[in-house]
């Protein structure tokens, strides 16, 4: 009870000091201002950052490995050169890997051109030509709009087929239904089977709309008889993962004939392989930001100890006055913190003012919104600013000697 | 038993190599209901004894009980949970908060007494009434007249209805019909059973009191009761 109205008093005796002195209150928050918005945007644009690139990789699903010649990620010349030396993944390795794979899902092979599609008068150019087998639904974890996707005989057999992605068929068919209709696929009719549904962009930078699907011995008879393919394997759930993948390892090595002792010559790649690169990345930036923010959140709080001191000696009579009313060292105390972190939390509010139009205009680019957590981290972080920055003014203040402090004039 | 009992009370203060002794083994006793002045010249420790009897300061050494507790030795803390309940300052230069309100400067004792706020106000509206500054609650300090300001002070002072009302100079800033007010107000009190000690070298003031310490040099020259 009276710890609640002393600070209530000392809310009193805040807002009171700082209406008094408005500019003074306002110039010391400056470094608070720019901690702030460095901290809310920061945040604001990683949880941006992060939201876009989880929605963009969960494509690549969580449970699935990417057998293939190359890592994903690089790290030096001689990584590459290595991999670079390596054997294609050929389709006799695929078939093999096929049959004896058990662990699995499904099994899908992936080989890949870009290819202009051609029908009647349209043309759509650089489209990604898939060539692949049913499984591809499966491992790929796609969903189909119209039609079907290629059956297990169409995949076998070789008849010549294909499955549209969505932007595909938009650009080829303005008017009508895609199914049964005819396209040119490198000089060759292809029968549309299938649309599929409309899956967006991959990390803001490759449609995946713009691909065709069709089976893989087409794939072979009309671009490229001995393609260098990716094996998708789908282990059916997170859990699995680790198993299937060695699994799969063992399976490569022996069907590749890799020595015993001798490294892996090919790569199996996974989704956590991004979000690792990208943690990598999103950490960099965010030490870069909390070094900025730290650095003025710093400075801003030597700023408000200084004029914490000035208020403490301006006020010195005051202190004895109330002290010899009967306030506690507690109660002086919790006056000149409250009033700290007050001039504090008014710089965070500002800093969130600014920081909130410039969210506005990173949106443009990301999908980043001030969520509720950054604000209240925000807040947070000001107040906390404002208590260390007080406290050692504010110690002075309730050790003030009573007698003396009301000589002060 | 007496509410104030001060045993060879000694104040040094040490100003370098030099010691000074502001009070040297002061011993006195005031009883409930007094009407006390304390006078003496310029720098004779007035104010010293002032400030012990009112557990702003400590004695360097001596014994001081109030209201049968002894308080010498009590920390920071201590003591201003005494000046809070027992002790009602009212000081020369008035000490207002100059930006409260008449009635929110009433009302601060009662705050670090940790009284809620509806009870809190209502106390400190009868306080004000009681010195005849009912239509003055919601003027700051430099909207109202010396008198005036002394007189929230006396307010404030016995607001937390104090065991003690401790003057010091009350009236060295105010005319002398003021001053002289406020000396009624302080008859009133006394009437009404208050304790009082009046720091003061002006004899006008001094007569009101029924009894006159005077000091020299930090030592008790003279102690008589004033009949009246
Ligand atoms: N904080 C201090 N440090 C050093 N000496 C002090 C201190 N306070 C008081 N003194 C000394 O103690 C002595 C008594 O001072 P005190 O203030 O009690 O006098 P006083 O009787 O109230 O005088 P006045 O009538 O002028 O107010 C003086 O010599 C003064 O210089
Ligand atoms: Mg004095």
């Amino acid at each position: 009870m009276r710890f609640l109205s002393e600070a209530l008093e000392s809310l009193w005796i805040a807002w009171d000091a700082i209406r008094a002195n408005k500019l003074r209150a306002g110039l010391t928050t400056l470094g608070i201002i720019i901690g702030i918005v460095t901290v809310t945007l920061m945040g604001t644009a990683i949880q941006g950052l992060r939201r876009s690139f989880t929605q963009s990789i969960s494509m690549l699903g969580t449970d699935n490995l990417y057998v293939q010649r190359f890592d994903w990620f690089i790290n030096s010349r001689e990584q590459w050169m290595e991999q670079n030396r390596r054997r294609s993944i050929n389709v006799a390795q695929f078939r093999e890997f096929e049959r004896q794979m058990v662990g699995a899902l499904a099994v899908a092979p992936e080989a890949e051109t870009f290819q202009p599609v051609r029908r009647e008068k349209r043309n759509a150019s650089s489209v990604r030509v898939v060539g692949t087998t049913e499984q591809f639904l499966l491992t790929a974890g796609l969903t189909v709009a119209q039609g079907r996707f290629l059956t297990r005989e169409e995949a076998r057999g070789g008849r010549p087929v294909c499955v549209l992605g969505a932007s595909v068929a938009d650009s080829l068919f303005l008017h009508g239904s895609p199914l049964g209709q005819r396209v040119h696929l490198g000089g060759r009719p292809f029968e549309v089977v299938g649309v599929l549904d409309r899956l967006g962009e991959f990390l803001g930078a490759f449609n995946l709309d713009n691909q065709v699907m069709i089976p893989l011995e087409q794939f072979r008879t009309t671009f490229w008889h001995d393609p260098d393919l990716t094996i998708q394997v789908k282990a059916g759930a997170v859990e699995r993962l680790d198993e299937v993948r060695e699994e799969v390892r063992g399976l490569m090595r022996k069907i590749r004939r890799v020595r015993p002792g001798q490294p892996d010559d090919f790569a199996i790649n996974q989704q956590d392989q991004f979000l690792k690169t990208f943690n990598r990345v999103i950490g960099t930036i965010a030490s870069v930001g909390l070094f900025i923010t730290g650095l003025s959140l710093f400075v801003g709080g030597i700023g408000i100890m200084n004029i914490m001191f000035v208020s403490v000696a301006e006020r010195t009579k005051e202190i004895g006055i109330r002290k010899a009313i009967g306030a506690k060292r507690r109660a002086i105390l919790l006056q000149f913190l409250i009033e700290a972190a007050a001039i504090c939390l008014f710089g965070g509010l500002i800093g969130l003012a600014i920081a909130w139009p410039v969210t506005l205009l990173l949106q443009r680019v990301m999908p980043a919104t001030m969520s509720p957590l950054i604000v209240s981290v925000a807040i947070g972080v000001s107040l906390l600013t404002g208590v260390v920055a007080g406290f050692l003014p504010a110690w002075r203040a309730a050790r003030l000697n009573p007698v003396d402090a009301l000589r002060n004039e | 038993m007496s509410l104030i009992r001060l045993e060879q009370i000694s104040r040094r203060y040490e100003m370098g190599s030099e010691t000074i002794h502001a009070l040297r083994e002061v011993s006195l006793t005031v009883d409930r209901a007094e009407y006390l002045a304390i006078m003496g010249p310029s720098g004779s420790g007035k104010s010293t004894l002032m400030n012990l009897i009112g557990c702003l300061d400590s004695p360097t050494s001596g014994k001081y009980e109030l209201n049968g507790v002894d308080v010498s030795d009590m920390d920071d803390n201590d003591l201003a949970e005494v000046r809070n309940k027992e002790i009602g300052f009212v000081f020369q230069t008035f000490n207002l908060l100059p930006r409260a309100s008449a009635l929110h400067n009433v009302e601060l004792p009662l705050i670090y007494a940790g009284i809620p706020a509806g009870e809190r106000r209502q106390v400190a509206i009868e306080a004000l009434r009681n010195v005849g500054l009912a239509d003055r609650m919601t003027h700051k300090p430099n909207e109202m007249s010396g008198g005036q300001r002394q007189r929230v002070a006396v307010a404030r002072a016995l607001v937390n209805r104090p065991s003690i009302l401790l003057a010091d100079e009350p009236t060295g800033n105010l005319d002398s019909k003021t001053g002289a007010e406020i000396m009624e107000l302080f008859e009133t009190l006394a009437a009404a059973g208050h304790t009082i000690i009046v720091v003061t070298h002006e004899e006008d003031v001094a007569k009101h009191a029924r009894r006159v310490v005077r000091i020299r040099d930090g030592l008790i020259a003279s102690d008589e009761r004033v009949s009246r």
